[in-house]
């Protein structure tokens, strides 16, 4: 219903203004100003609102656009008709309306038009065009077949490739070039080979690629074959590096050795172990010369006691073997038969570089020791034997490189001659071992058959000294490694014996209760040294500790005989071979390895001077009571 | 040449050995002592295992190069030694 109202407010004046504003008009528009970067209140708005709007026909007749409609005289239409050409092309071209083409053909003369007759004839005057009165006719021309042409090519063949760009894949690339670039130059350099040596060469490459699959595997077979040895033999591995056996600190001062690995072969069987010695150079390799009715050389690494690195079958026993301090892949061994040889581990194959024979000056008996020397002024190899039948000889190994090697531009270098340099003491009566002194190159020991052990200079056929040292053959004579006085020698007269090469009667005799195999000094200690007997015990003496008993006394490897002892020159490990061809590594518990005790706060003096001094003083205590 | 051959006999008498596997540069096995199954699976896992290992080993240092991988697991041990064309696996159980 309607409002209803006071008379007051019916009254009431209210005031009605028009303005000229558009109340549709939006009043707050903002637009955003980039010269300012933001948003602008748009304040003048157009206020115009239109209500409505209608387009007409009419046209104003004095407009161009009502004259063209009209139409107008010739000059004009030109123009127009100009303008209109174009277009009427364009557009119209296939379907012209009769009325164009008629007053186009008027306009243009030389303008042919396909078949069309003009219906009507053309005005003079110019008809006013109506849009909406026209016809359009329409032709068509000839459409030719369209027929498509295409020939496609084999498409390119491509693969997929995907590489990694690495550090190393650069540096790989980077080392082949240079490879290829090395090649090259040396090519170059041997153009001048002879034909004969290419063939050879062809030979080799040959027979290379029939076996190249499996047998690259050499290096990483062993490397597993080792890993696998580590794991089963884990605990010892462990005991080895680790162990130091702690029960020690309540024997007083006796010592034990713990049984480590045990290094068997199948082919030495009936074998006894003649000769051990360390490698320097690797201290986990050995090599154990062995024989019986015959011989073998073998070559033992601690990472893998079940299988030897090295063998060597050879015809006569080995009875003596060293290896050379320097270059530890030549191996100077010494047989029954009288030969010596060398051996190089870095060869293939399983003879000797080397080997002498009756014509080079082979012994006549059996070699009991070579000794490698240092390389003489021309830094040639040689070494020493001693052998039953009286003579050391000196063994020089001359490299001769033939012609026919000189061509090939890989010479190896062939030991085909060597020297005997004057066979010394060819009066000396069977000497069955010997020892060359560890800092005086020239002077040695030689022990005899007859239990002497003469002090001999290598440039002079005089002995320096003879030693009355045992009732029977002096199996073993050592220089100590620190002390240059002393030395040490054993017999199967049951006694060990220490002596001071200036004195004529030994400073200390040990007597083992059974014939001794084979002595040897620490490398770590000057007056530690230890021994084996063919009761199957090893004995240990430290004469720093105690000067009557050994450390340790314990039986080994099931009681056989023990033939060798040797310490290793830097684990606390020794190896000891049987009669059996076995050879057992152990440990030496703390208490046989020990230095000597410093007062608190004192530093502990290192050195060999120290080693040096403390075989010095026990020897002057056993030589006080004598100088009195 | 039968170095090699009696290298890998005496491995595969070794104590504790399951088996073993060589593999050449693509991942394919080229001798087995293992049935085809499990070959081929230890084959492709361990293959990128040491692909993987090498770049690391070689990405740090270019003259560096991987020279053997142990995978310790509570039942055994798989052993890879890789070599330039080829690698062998070892699987021994070290308790046997």
């Amino acid at each position: 219903g309607q409002l209803a109202l006071t008379e007051a407010e019916l009254k009431e004046e209210i005031t009605r203004t028009l303005t000229t504003n558009n109340p549709h008009a939006p009043q707050n528009i903002v637009r955003y100003s980039f010269k300012e970067c933001s948003y602008k209140p748009v304040l003048v708005m157009d206020q115009m609102a239109v209500h409505f709007e209608m387009e007409g026909n009419l046209v104003y007749r004095d407009l161009d656009e009502a004259r063209r409609l009209e139409g107008l005289p010739k000059g004009s239409y030109l123009n127009i008709f100009n303008c209109h050409i174009n277009t009427a092309f364009k557009v119209n071209m296939l379907f012209p309306t009769v009325k164009t083409k008629v007053t186009l053909a008027k306009a243009i003369p030389h303008v042919c038009f396909p078949q069309v007759t003009p219906a009507s004839k053309a005005d003079k005057e110019p008809k006013v065009r109506s849009q909406f009165n026209f016809s359009e006719m329409a032709s068509q021309t000839l459409n030719n077949p369209m027929t498509e042409i295409s020939c496609q090519t084999e498409p390119p063949q491509h693969c997929t490739f995907s590489a990694n760009a690495n550090q190393w894949e650069i540096y790989d690339a980077y080392v082949e070039e240079l490879q290829k670039q090395e090649k090259n130059k040396e090519k170059q350099k041997t153009i001048q080979l002879k034909e004969d040596g290419d063939k050879s060469k062809k030979k080799m490459m040959l027979t290379e690629t029939q076996n190249d699959d499996i047998n690259k595997l050499g290096k990483a077979a062993k490397i597993i074959e080792r890993m696998l040895h580590q794991n089963r033999f884990d605990d010892i591995a462990q005991d080895f590096k680790y162990f130091e056996d702690p029960s020690d600190e309540f024997r007083g001062q006796q010592g034990t050795i713990l049984p480590l690995w045990e290094f068997h072969y199948d082919k030495i069987k009936k074998l006894s172990v003649t000769a051990l010695c360390w490698n320097k150079k690797y201290p986990d390799l050995f090599s154990v010369g062995l024989g019986s009715w015959r011989g073998m050389l073998v070559f033992y690494s601690l990472k893998n006691s079940t299988f030897p690195e090295y063998i060597y079958p050879t015809s006569s026993s080995v009875l003596c073997l060293d290896i050379h301090e320097q270059r530890s892949y030549l191996v100077a061994v010494g047989f029954y038969d009288g030969c010596v040889a060398v051996y190089n581990l870095k060869r293939e194959g399983q003879e000797p570089v080397y080997k002498s024979t009756a014509k080079t000056g082979k012994h006549t008996d059996p070699v009991w020791q070579v000794c490698w020397q240092n390389d003489d002024i021309e830094n040639h190899h040689n070494f020493y034997s001693v052998s039953s039948d009286g003579r050391v000889v000196s063994w020089t190994l001359i490299k001769v490189i033939k012609d026919h090697i000189k061509r090939m531009y890989s010479c190896c270098n062939v030991y085909t001659s060597v020297v005997v340099l004057e066979a010394i003491f060819s009066y000396l009566s069977c000497g069955t071992s010997m020892d060359f002194h560890k800092q005086i190159d020239y002077l040695f020991l030689v022990g005899t058959e007859q239990g002497k052990i003469h002090k001999c200079k290598t440039y002079s056929r005089q002995y320096l000294e003879t030693y009355a040292a045992h009732d029977m053959p002096v199996d073993t004579v050592k220089w100590n490694y620190f002390h240059p006085n002393v030395f040490i020698s054993c017999s199967s007269d049951w006694t060990v014996k220490i002596w001071d090469h200036t004195i004529n009667t030994p400073i200390f005799t040990f007597d083992l209760k059974a014939a001794v195999g084979d002595v040897a000094w620490a490398p770590y200690s000057s007056t530690v040294f230890a021994a084996v007997t063919t009761d199957g015990t090893v004995h240990i003496f430290d004469l720093n500790i105690n000067k009557d008993e050994p450390l340790c006394q314990q039986a080994v490897m099931a009681k056989h005989r023990l033939t060798h002892i040797e310490f290793n020159p830097t684990h606390p490990i020794i190896i000891v071979g049987d009669i059996r061809g076995d050879v057992a590594s152990f440990k030496l518990s703390p208490n046989l390895r020990q230095k000597q005790k410093m007062k608190k706060g004192q530093v502990q003096p290192k050195g060999p001077e120290v080693e040096v001094a403390k075989m010095e003083k026990l020897l002057r205590l056993m030589r006080g009571p004598d100088l009195e | 040449m039968a170095e090699v051959e009696e290298t890998l006999k005496r491995i595969q008498g070794q104590k504790g050995v399951q088996g073993i596997i060589i593999v050449n540069s693509e991942g394919i096995p080229i001798k087995t002592t293992l049935d085809n199954a499990s070959t081929m699976q230890y084959a492709g896992l361990l293959h990128q295992l040491v692909m993987k290992a090498r770049s690391t080993v070689r990405d740090i240092d270019p003259q560096n190069d991987l020279t053997f991988m142990r995978v310790r697991s509570k039942k055994n041990e798989i052993m890879i030694a890789p070599d330039k064309d080829y690698f062998l696996i070892v699987i021994q159980n070290p308790s046997d």
